[in-house]
């Protein structure tokens, strides 16, 4: 298919075809990252500039490898040391980086809405990397992409996602993702935490982890979202490892081919014992090597993508 | 409306790359030396035909890889991202002659990404140019080494070049 979108802002607009081409191309760039050159042209001279309002190590790393890698001109720009604490409006910094030709702005917000807010008021391509509690569209493209590889499919699959689900967006960006992939997704974890509206999306609501874990073709584990919780949604920690916590007595339950899944940062001896985080059964690294193919390939493909309203491209000649 | 003319038949084909091969062998005199890639498409399926008809002029395999060219385009600002395929190089390019094949030569702009994107394998001794059809409107100072068929089109008119079940390669006017 030929893709038109000129943003990222959500998987719950995407259609299962545009999530399929992503993954499609994302399995291109993993082969690039393999070889010695690492490097390809594809966004030589476009500037990409990451604007994390809230902190992050990974994403923005992962992120910036990408860029670098597509041959883009990357600023940073974070929080801490930028114009809010000044009491800029996320607005005017975002005219700002518009008003220096930034082509593409990659921002992580605390604010659920952050990207969409930006699509409409600059001209750039936007990406979100995580808003507020709303979304995370390229954690759960990355995570469909490693599912993909491992077992050959998403479709049919019986995905578990276990944890803090409430404040998750990386939840919310797979449920929309592996839905529409066609996997089974159950969510388990405490009541608190895992309310049964989620079942209006399509999936399967138990707080009763033998239940979720058994039939489980993938496990996914969330870490506890302490820093989006406002008062404590549930007893505290120990408890939390007692009754949800992957250990090795609820890992005899599951079938022999479950793989275990984890977006990072992990809280050893919390949501996964340890030695189970670096077990056969571990994908957690791997989704680390995926994610850097997947955001390539989402900047390559909305490098192309001019928002034409669904309208064809002029076809461009190939030979 | 539009018509219709076959520029090569199934036989047509069959001679053309057979020529091709021959002329391969005749430039290059050491067989251990020489590869063949592909550019997809079209130049995949003929690349895997013409190491065949290589391999039973030299009675010794010829290594066979695909080298997609999308990431090293120069019109990536001004059109939709090209759907990617395989790149697959099972052997060392450096210090091989490297033959790259593709079905219809025209700009010249997808060789061009080829040898930029080749480059990224390592260091070929040289690269030389197989294709089917050349059919002209050059925008580069590229020219074929190996050519099937030279036919001179107008710039609306499309060649399609079909390897993979009916071998048939036709020219479209709109």
């Amino acid at each position: 298919m030929i893709w038109t979108r000129k943003h990222l802002l959500d998987i719950e607009s995407l259609s299962a075809e545009e999530i399929n081409t992503v993954l499609d191309t994302a399995r291109a760039f993993k082969s690039v990252g393999e070889r010695s050159i690492k490097k390809v042209p594809a966004l030589r001279g476009k500037t990409v500039v990451n604007l994390f309002i809230e902190p992050s190590t990974r994403t923005r790393i992962s992120f910036e490898l990408a860029e670098q890698r597509l041959t883009a001109d990357v600023v940073n720009f974070s929080a801490d040391a930028s114009s809010f604490k000044k009491g800029e409006t996320l607005k005017d910094t975002a005219r700002n980086l518009e008003a220096l030709n930034a082509d593409f702005i990659v921002i992580r917000h605390s604010a659920s809405g952050a990207a969409h807010f930006l699509s409409r008021v600059v001209k750039s391509s936007i990406i979100n990397a995580g808003d507020g509690a709303h979304e995370h569209p390229t954690q759960a493209l990355l995570d469909a992409f490693t599912i993909r590889e491992r077992k050959g499919r998403v479709a049919g699959l019986n995905v578990t996602i276990l944890g803090d689900i409430l404040y998750s967006r990386v939840a919310r960006s797979n449920i929309w993702a592996l839905l529409k992939l066609g996997a089974k997704v159950t969510l388990c974890g405490p009541s608190t935490l895992v309310p049964e509206t989620f079942a209006l999306m399509g999936c399967r609501v138990t707080h009763d982890v033998a239940d979720a874990i058994r039939e489980a073709d993938i496990i996914h584990l969330l870490r506890i979202q302490h820093e989006r919780q406002r008062k404590s949604m549930f007893p505290g920690i120990g408890e939390y490892r007692q009754l949800f916590g992957l250990n090795q007595a609820r890992l005899a339950l599951v079938r022999p081919d479950a793989l275990i899944m984890h977006p990072g940062p992990i809280n050893r001896g919390v949501e996964i014992e340890s030695d189970i985080a670096d077990g056969s059964r571990s994908l957690i690294l791997e989704q680390v090597t995926n994610g850097l193919a997947v955001r390539m390939a989402v900047l390559y493909l909305l490098n192309g993508g001019k928002d034409f309203g669904g309208k064809d491209f002029p076809e461009v000649s190939v030979s | 409306m539009g018509s219709l003319t076959v520029l090569l038949d199934a036989g047509g084909i069959q001679r053309a790359l057979a020529r091709i091969a021959h002329e391969i062998a005749e430039r290059n005199a050491h067989p251990r030396d020489v590869a063949l890639i592909g550019i997809p498409q079209g130049g995949v399926p003929m690349a895997r035909r013409l190491a065949k008809l290589l391999a039973e002029i030299w009675s010794q395999p010829v290594p066979l890889g695909s080298l997609d060219v999308s990431m090293h385009r120069d019109d990536l600002h001004q059109r939709a991202a090209p759907t990617i395929f395989p790149t697959e190089i099972p052997f060392d390019v450096t210090g091989k002659t490297v033959v790259l094949v593709d079905d219809v030569l025209f700009s010249g702009r997808t060789v061009r990404a080829a040898m930029d994107a080749l480059n990224d394998f390592g260091r070929a001794k040289r690269i030389q140019l197989a294709v089917l059809i050349d059919r002209g409107h050059r925008e580069l100072p590229i020219k074929a080494d190996f050519v099937g068929k030279n036919v001179p089109t107008a710039w609306s008119e499309k060649v399609r070049v079909s390897l993979e079940g009916q071998d048939e390669i036709i020219l479209e006017r709109p």
